[in-house]
């Protein structure tokens, strides 16, 4: 599979293949994510498109039977190698799910020192403004700066996927991984998470996996398409969506199937 | 069928305040002051009070807690996170074979393996054999509230770096607390009126007594001897006392009905 050919690769998969015992749900699958750049991968359901992103972070590895074979490198250094601690590199990779996920116990502004507090002792003066910045960089401070100290739970959906993702970037990673992160949003927060992945990949390289088409053309750099866990094409968003390359690219983005 | 349900559901209901009228009926006029704070009296003379016995409760159960709520909440988080081997199989059967064991039994487990050999009767082993009984049930409930935790929280938890034992602790645990409080209290009440279990351990006592290692009285304890006493007094005495039981673990039922509010009524 050909690599997107400007910018260096941040994060690069090499021959990842993910399986449930022995059944392969990923296979094989090369491609390369360069630095400060927004990657979509789509496909249709049950395509091996969020397993493949569980890779990038070793979350796969945590489900029952899930396991891995191939490389994937961050900064040119193989994730899997044994001497890479899985708990320190989740740490370097950030993730957000399809639905949001605060901790239901912890007040907002808790939520997202959750990631610092984890990473080691720091000052209550360093956690306020790493607070404060990512609740700035994913454009929720205005509507909670008031009250930080009350639980997070009583924000809106669309708020609470903003505040996984100020969560996600407080400790700053490298890359961020979002898996579906507005399937359970309305118009509205689905609107606000695409316009914080414009702003964001001037920080984090990005990962994002959709079942929606039209928001893989308006936010991405690199659109990769999957298809029962084989990856069919990876390219320039403008030329996947124009003028794709594979038959079946070309059959799921004008809808004949999927 | 809805008349039927209705009839059985009043029955319940109906026994249940047959019993609560009997009691107050019989014991409210004994409740006094002096109930409260005297010991009783030698038998023959009218008055004196159960304040042995209230002391004796608080410290039996207090003890039984201190000793069953670690062990228990431990095990049913042990159960919950790590659990799906053949230990945890094991480990959940046991709970469940223990869960049905007559209380009576454990209170001649805890005869056989503490009263004998320390050659009598101690407040220690009666608390022991009550925390035996609470242990069980509490690993099992802690670990129905721990299951019930969404599985996204575990999992954005370990995304954001959170080794496995500080997801189970900071993350999961900490969500599923006001459950297990709630399981932890239903468990007190449930020990805290036991009573087979502590007549050949702690036995009882007609005297104040603060001593682990000697005899001590409780309020269960307290209406099983009065009760089956021959004197007036006696009988008397034992109705009261069966009120202020009643009344603790109404206390603590209360109590964790209102824990469960705080998690469930807020939020969501």
């Amino acid at each position: 599979m050909a690599p997107p050919a400007d910018g260096p690769a941040r994060l690069e998969a090499a021959n990842v293949t993910a399986l449930f015992g022995r059944r392969a749900i990923v296979k094989d699958v090369s491609i390369m994510f360069p630095s400060n750049t927004v990657t979509a991968i789509i496909g249709p359901s049950g395509c091996g498109k969020s397993t493949f992103l569980r890779c990038l972070n070793r979350m796969h590895e945590l489900s029952v039977g899930g396991w891995v074979t191939g490389k994937v490198l961050l900064d040119s250094h193989d994730i899997y190698d044994a001497t890479v601690d899985p708990i320190q590199l989740r740490r370097r990779i950030g993730m957000v799910f399809q639905r949001p996920t605060p901790f239901p116990t912890m007040s907002i502004f808790d939520n997202v020192a959750a990631g610092l507090r984890v990473n080691g002792k720091r000052s209550r003066a360093d956690q306020t403004e790493a607070v404060e910045q990512a609740l700035r960089h994913s454009a929720l401070w205005d509507e909670v700066k008031d009250r930080l100290h009350s639980s997070a739970i009583a924000l809106s959906g669309g708020q609470q996927q903003r505040l996984c993702i100020a969560r996600a970037i407080a400790p700053e990673p490298e890359v961020i991984l979002l898996d579906e992160p507005t399937a359970s949003l309305d118009p509205g927060g689905t609107q606000h998470i695409e316009e914080l992945c414009h702003k964001l990949k001037s920080r984090f390289t990005i990962v994002i996996v959709t079942h929606n088409l039209q928001q893989a053309a308006r936010i991405s750099d690199y659109t990769a398409f999957f298809y029962v866990g084989d990856l069919i094409e990876v390219g320039r968003t403008d030329q996947l969506f124009t003028k794709p390359a594979k038959e079946q690219t070309e059959a799921y983005i004008t809808g004949r199937f999927g | 069928m809805t008349g039927l349900v209705a009839l059985l559901s009043f029955l319940a209901v109906f026994a249940l305040v047959l019993i609560l009228g009997n009691l107050v009926a019989k014991g409210a006029s004994s409740l006094d002051l002096n109930f409260f704070i005297k010991n009783p009296v030698p038998a023959g003379q009218t008055g004196g009070g159960v304040a042995n016995a209230i002391v004796g409760t608080a410290i039996i159960v207090g003890l039984a807690g201190l000793i069953g709520l670690p062990v228990g909440i431990g095990t049913g988080l042990y159960l919950a996170e790590y659990g799906s081997g053949q230990l945890g199989w094991i480990v959940r059967f046991v709970a469940d074979v223990l869960n049905g064991t007559p209380s009576i039994v454990v209170g001649i487990f805890a005869w056989r393996w503490m009263v004998k050999p320390m050659g009598h009767f101690t407040a220690l082993a009666g608390a022991v054999a009550l925390a035996v009984l609470m242990v069980p049930m509490l690993a099992r409930t802690t670990e129905e509230m721990v299951r019930l935790v969404p599985h996204s929280l575990r999992e954005a938890a370990l995304a954001l770096g959170y080794p496995r034992w500080r997801t189970s602790l900071r993350i999961i645990a900490r969500t599923a607390l006001a459950g297990i409080v709630t399981g932890c209290l239903v468990g007190i009440a449930r020990i805290a009126g036991e009573t087979a279990p502590l007549l050949f351990t702690a036995l009882g006592n007609l005297n104040f007594s603060t001593n682990l290692l000697q005899p001590m009285q409780s309020l269960s304890l307290q209406v099983f001897t009065y009760a089956t006493g021959p004197f007036e007094e006696w009988h008397r005495l034992a109705w009261a006392a069966a009120i202020v039981l009643m009344g603790l673990v109404l206390l603590l039922a209360t109590a964790a009905r209102w824990a469960v509010r705080q998690r469930y009524g807020s939020s969501r």
